[in-house]
């Protein structure tokens, strides 16, 4: 006779580990942060070193020029190289009252990143068992990525950049921790294995529910042959929101911050 | 995760936890209808997965600290990454022992100052007015906070 007994949905009453009720406080305290955020932006790709973090550092010291209040979340927890390219100086961070102040560049640019927590030179690396960390090491670094929305003290932001890694995951988390899915900016090089993979990421951002402001094709007019930016701009229906030559002007980026700043 | 006591139906009470040191994690459940209980033991690979969750089980019993899991997980933080700004409530401070000191100073520099924030709290909250290491042994296993 198979035992007879009601199943997880069935019970109801209260339990003082409240799983359930510790994970939506923690949703909460990302919504109160980003509750004076006027716009969460992420900048994503799907390949590695084709400008994203580049790119992000320098839209935000272009829109913080333009007068914006800025934020940059270095979502690349492993290789995080936003604090260098925002040239942020090299200090402790500080702690007060349940928050952690962020660095600030010389434009005013607010950034947060691991890069400012672990040792130069040394990986990210975690306390915990060795034999299948990777059973666990997923769920920390969502868990980091939400300690970075929640305990950083932003503030007010006219919009804060969120600089994802290679890979769709962190999108993933990402829209999962904010109340919508974030929308999203793609950097691509003009190349076809580059148009490939961020052809499968703007899908992702998209199935996710998340909307495209458009396509930014890096590092273009040297040596990369393709057309991608136009590619999947026009796929996409999305604008091709500039092609950036190797070591753009300052007035190039301003180009960009009024075109995806003036979309707010 | 519940527990179900089969036999009454009932759903079982979580009663307390255990943190014996190991990575592992030990946490009692009652049956409030036979009194029964059963405890759950983790390995160090599961209480790892709950803890990376940011969740306790036997519910959260201090305020979140900024960063929280960051600062107890990461293994390669710099000692010197965080200040404490220096307008902070001082006041009925607990003393601290000398080997309760002793054993704060093993703690790693990325998270010191947050584990001594943490027992100071349950120092107070608790009317201790020294925090020697069975103090702290308690608070850990309290608050389950494994790998602090
Ligand atoms: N338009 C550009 N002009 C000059 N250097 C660039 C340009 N775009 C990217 N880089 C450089 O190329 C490298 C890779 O860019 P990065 O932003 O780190 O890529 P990702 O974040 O996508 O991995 C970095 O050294 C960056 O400074
Ligand atoms: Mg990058």
């Amino acid at each position: 006779m198979p035992l007879n007994f009601r199943t997880y949905h069935d019970l109801t009453e209260p339990d003082r580990s409240g799983l359930a009720e510790q994970i939506g406080a923690q949703r909460r305290r990302v919504a109160e942060r980003l509750a004076v955020v006027a716009r969460v932006v992420a900048v994503m790709s799907g390949k590695g070193g084709v400008g994203k973090s580049f790119v992000t550092a320098h839209l935000a010291r272009a829109l913080a020029r333009m007068g914006g209040a800025v934020g940059v979340l270095d979502a690349d927890l492993n290789g995080p190289t936003v604090p260098q390219l925002l040239r942020v100086p090299v200090a402790s961070c500080t702690l007060h009252d349940g928050v952690v102040e962020p660095a600030v560049s010389p434009e005013g640019v607010r950034c947060f990143s691991m890069g400012l927590l672990i040792e130069d030179g040394r990986p990210l690396a975690f306390r915990g068992p060795a034999a299948e960390s990777f059973v666990w090491r997923g769920a920390l670094e969502a868990t980091a990525l939400r300690e970075l929305l929640a305990d950083v003290a932003w503030g007010p932001l006219d919009v804060l950049l969120v600089d994802l890694p290679p890979g769709m995951q962190r999108f993933t988390e990402l829209a999962e921790l904010l109340p919508e899915p974030p929308p999203v900016v793609a950097i691509t090089i003009p190349t076809p294995e580059s148009e490939d993979a961020v052809r499968r990421a703007l899908h992702a951002a998209r199935d996710r529910g998340a909307p495209c402001l458009g396509v930014i094709e890096n590092m273009a007019g040297g040596p990369f042959v393709g057309d991608a930016g136009d590619t999947l701009a026009r796929e996409f229906a999305i604008p091709l929101l500039a092609r950036l030559p190797f070591h753009p002007s300052a007035h190039e980026w301003d180009r960009i911050a009024h075109r995806v700043g003036g979309s707010a | 995760m519940k527990f179900l006591c089969v036999e009454c139906d009932r759903q079982m009470a979580f009663e307390e936890r255990q943190l014996p040191g190991d990575g592992t994690l030990a946490a009692a459940f009652r049956c409030p209808q036979c009194g029964r209980v059963v405890a759950m033991l983790t390995n160090p690979m599961e209480t790892q997965l709950v803890a990376s969750l940011g969740v306790k089980i036997g519910g959260a019993t201090v305020s979140p600290q900024p960063l929280e899991t960051i600062r107890a997980a990461v293994a390669t933080g710099k000692d010197d990454a965080f200040v404490e700004d220096g307008k902070r409530e001082t006041g009925d401070a607990p003393a601290w022992s000398a080997e309760a000191q002793e054993r704060l100073a093993r703690v790693p520099g990325f998270v010191r100052g947050m584990v001594k924030r943490i027992y100071a709290d349950y120092a107070r909250d608790h009317g201790v007015a020294e925090i020697t290491p069975a103090v702290m042994d308690t608070a850990r296993s309290e608050l389950g906070l494994e790998g602090m």
